[in-house]
């Protein structure tokens, strides 16, 4: 699970001159500062700004405007969990149901946790729902069992390899 | 003796499914055997409930075995699957089995049998014809043959990719770009993901034509952040090409340029709408712009720009190695080549077929996916991603065009297919056409933004018993006025699932409304 350094304005102020060139420098500077600091720093938002010659307010707005970009960082493990039709079609909202009843919040972060589980609309592993994204590895044919190791640590490999 | 090859996908779909501890496996257990084999990652054939499927060389080609798990590899290697010998898990030659035998591969044609990230593979295996052609072709010539081709947009919108490009061709600017839209948000699709994880120097290669038809040097392939196999694939595919000289100051040796950098989008389902896209690309949000201007006059940093969808830009190669004439056979009406269907949701054997347009929706749902996976019956298909109808069981002699889908309510779109067994309740359904639609709007235009949220409060009183003659007016008047007044097609479009689920399951919206807990 990663762990994200503190706040390093001289490390974001490189990440930021490294990319300022790009045409349309801005969400590959947003992406690499989250990468970096897990989240898209607050204090990032004025250097941002002066690098792509930007107000403020634009960058805010872009930060805020897209679901990937976070305003802190989180330690855990992140499920992201399909909850668009096809997933539907497979069941994902029965899944939804079993979180519940476990307690574990869906769309929330809490600051201790050791995993968040979170909506995303489609993977396109549409045929083989309901599908996550764990830390960026995907999985497939979800079921109460599968969803549940995952939230208690399971390698993901280990989780892919669970007979249903 | 060269050493044996062992074929094991890494296409996304069937890593999930433990592709990776598989390839390790059989590696590890061919070293423990001392045998001399290599195992080489593919993209996927599309055979998606048999993944992973693990394919080997024999002298009647490639003989498959699926689905593989870790501990089936030690039994393979006993019964002798390196020599195509039977085992339970053995589905025979590809070449032979039902599934692939009945498509039409054209864009798919090496997906599932190269390496995806080498560029030998690919010239061995036909790539870049294509391109060497069109370097000998003016760009006139090349807008030409794309329009004689009858190649549509593959995204959904269906526009004539050639009537765009010469309008490109035609304009005059210093700068022109090439964007290939990659944003591939629509539930049930993955043929986009499929190609940059399978085949991505085909889509390379199809923009470089674009750029020589048009006269860019620059494109831009704008991927969607919820892939993280294809941006990897895709951008090592982009490297690759650079370093050999298919891309850069001199493609192929012949003195023009073109050049490719892959851009990663970050969370928002709307920057699949190119002008939101093309926003997004500027850096800034991926809000809708009001057209006109068209993008092919005034696109990307106000230049003229292509922009495309993968599977457009992926078809170019071949109708140019092929000719427009031998695409344009292919079809029916005025959809003309081959449609890369995709097939998932609740269906017994989901994947991608691809086929001249024209066949039915009863045979892919039926033929090639085998019903619904819980075995229950069919009771709704949903065409075309999440602003796609919901046609019944009734409808399924559809065949899969253009034209028909449209005189029926619904739509191609990127060529997604869901299936839903009987289980499902279209009136929620409905309601989350709407809760999506309230997510992902952009915000801009009053109707999507303010519409689809009252969508989700009229659906809420229609499942909830509360006045419902009233409630379904007010819904009707709503999609009329989001259908009519929104900006793009999220809002415009936002009512055909609903409307067409209204249509032909009326009973869901009458239900005795159920108590429920409060949330």
């Amino acid at each position: 699970m990663p762990a994200y350094p503190a706040w390093d304005a001289d490390a974001a102020r490189a990440l930021i001159a490294e990319r300022a060139h790009l045409d349309g420098a801005m969400l590959p500077v947003l992406h690499a500062l989250q990468e970096r600091f897990g989240h898209v720093p607050r204090e990032a938002v004025p250097l941002v700004a002066e690098a792509l010659n930007v107000s403020r307010a634009d960058v805010h707005g872009v930060v805020t405007f897209y679901h990937d970009f976070k305003d802190a960082p989180f330690a855990g493990r992140v499920v992201r969990l399909c909850r668009a039709e096809a997933c539907q079609a497979s069941g994902c909202e029965a899944l939804v149901d079993f979180l519940h009843g476990r307690g574990v919040p869906l769309d929330e972060r809490p600051a201790h946790a050791r995993v968040a589980v979170e909506t995303v609309y489609c993977l396109g592993l549409c045929a083989s729902g309901p599908a996550a994204l764990v830390d960026g590895e995907p999985v497939a044919r979800l079921d109460p069992a599968r969803l549940a190791a995952l939230c208690e640590g399971a390698a993901v490999e280990a989780v892919r390899e669970m007979v249903p | 003796m060269t050493a044996r090859r062992v074929f094991v996908p890494r296409d996304a779909a069937a890593r999930a499914a433990g592709a990776d501890a598989v390839a390790a496996a059989i590696a590890g257990e061919a070293a423990r055997r001392g045998l001399d084999l290599e195992v080489v990652r593919t993209g996927s054939r599309g055979m998606l409930w048999l993944e992973p499927l693990v394919e080997v060389d024999t002298p009647e080609g490639r003989v498959a075995f699926g689905p593989v798990s870790r501990r089936d590899v030690s039994g393979l290697f006993d019964a002798g699957f390196l020599s195509g010998a039977d085992h339970a898990l053995g589905q025979g030659p590809v070449a032979r089995m039902p599934w692939m035998m009945r498509q039409q591969r054209v864009t798919f044609a090496r997906t599932g049998i190269v390496d995806p990230l080498s560029l030998a593979d690919y010239r061995a295996h036909g790539g870049l014809g294509g391109l060497h052609k069109a370097l000998a072709m003016t760009g006139a010539q090349i807008v030409e043959a794309v329009t004689q081709s009858g190649l549509r947009g593959r995204g959904g919108a269906g526009f004539p990719t050639g009537i765009k490009w010469k309008t490109v061709h035609d304009a005059a600017a210093d700068r022109k770009y090439v964007v290939c839209n990659a944003d591939e948000g629509d539930s049930g699709t993955f043929a986009d993901r499929m190609v940059m994880e399978g085949d991505p120097f085909m889509l390379i290669e199809g923009m470089a034509i674009a750029g020589l038809a048009a006269g860019a040097t620059t494109g831009f392939i704008y991927i969607r952040s919820e892939y993280p196999d294809a941006i990897a694939t895709m951008s090592g595919a982009v490297a690759a090409a650079g370093q050999a000289g298919l891309l850069g100051d001199s493609v192929l040796g012949s003195g023009r340029a073109f050049r490719i950098e892959v851009r990663v989008g970050a969370g928002a389902y709307i920057c699949g709408e190119e002008t939101s896209l093309l926003e997004s690309l500027e850096g800034r949000r991926g809000i809708v712009r009001a057209k006109p201007p068209i993008p092919a006059l005034k696109g990307l940093f106000g230049q003229p720009t292509i922009v495309n969808n993968v599977l457009s830009l992926a078809a170019v190669p071949w109708i140019l190695a092929h000719g427009a004439q031998a695409y344009a056979d292919l079809g029916m009406g005025r959809s003309r080549g081959t449609l890369p269907v995709q097939l998932g949701g609740n269906v017994r054997r989901g994947g991608l077929v691809e086929l001249a347009f024209g066949v039915s929706l009863r045979d892919i749902v039926m033929e090639f996916g085998g019903g619904t996976r819980s075995g229950r019956p069919v009771r709704a298909v949903q065409v075309g991603g999440p602003l796609g109808a919901y046609l019944p069981a009734s409808q399924l002699d559809t065949p899969l065009d253009y034209e028909a889908l449209a005189a029926i309510g619904g739509m191609v779109g990127h060529g997604g297919i869901v299936v839903f067994d009987d289980e499902a309740d279209m009136a929620r359904q409905a309601r989350f056409a709407f809760a999506f639609c309230a997510a992902e709007s952009c915000g801009k235009c009053t109707p999507c933004r303010i519409g689809a949220t009252r969508g989700v409060e009229v659906m809420d009183r229609i499942i909830a018993g509360i006045d419902r003659d009233a409630n379904l007016s007010l819904l009707e008047d709503l999609n009329q006025l989001m259908t009519d007044a929104s900006l793009c097609a999220m809002g415009g479009l936002t009512p055909m699932p609903v409307r067409s689920a209204l249509r032909h399951f009326p009973e869901d919206f009458r239900r005795p409304a159920l108590p429920r807990a409060a949330e």
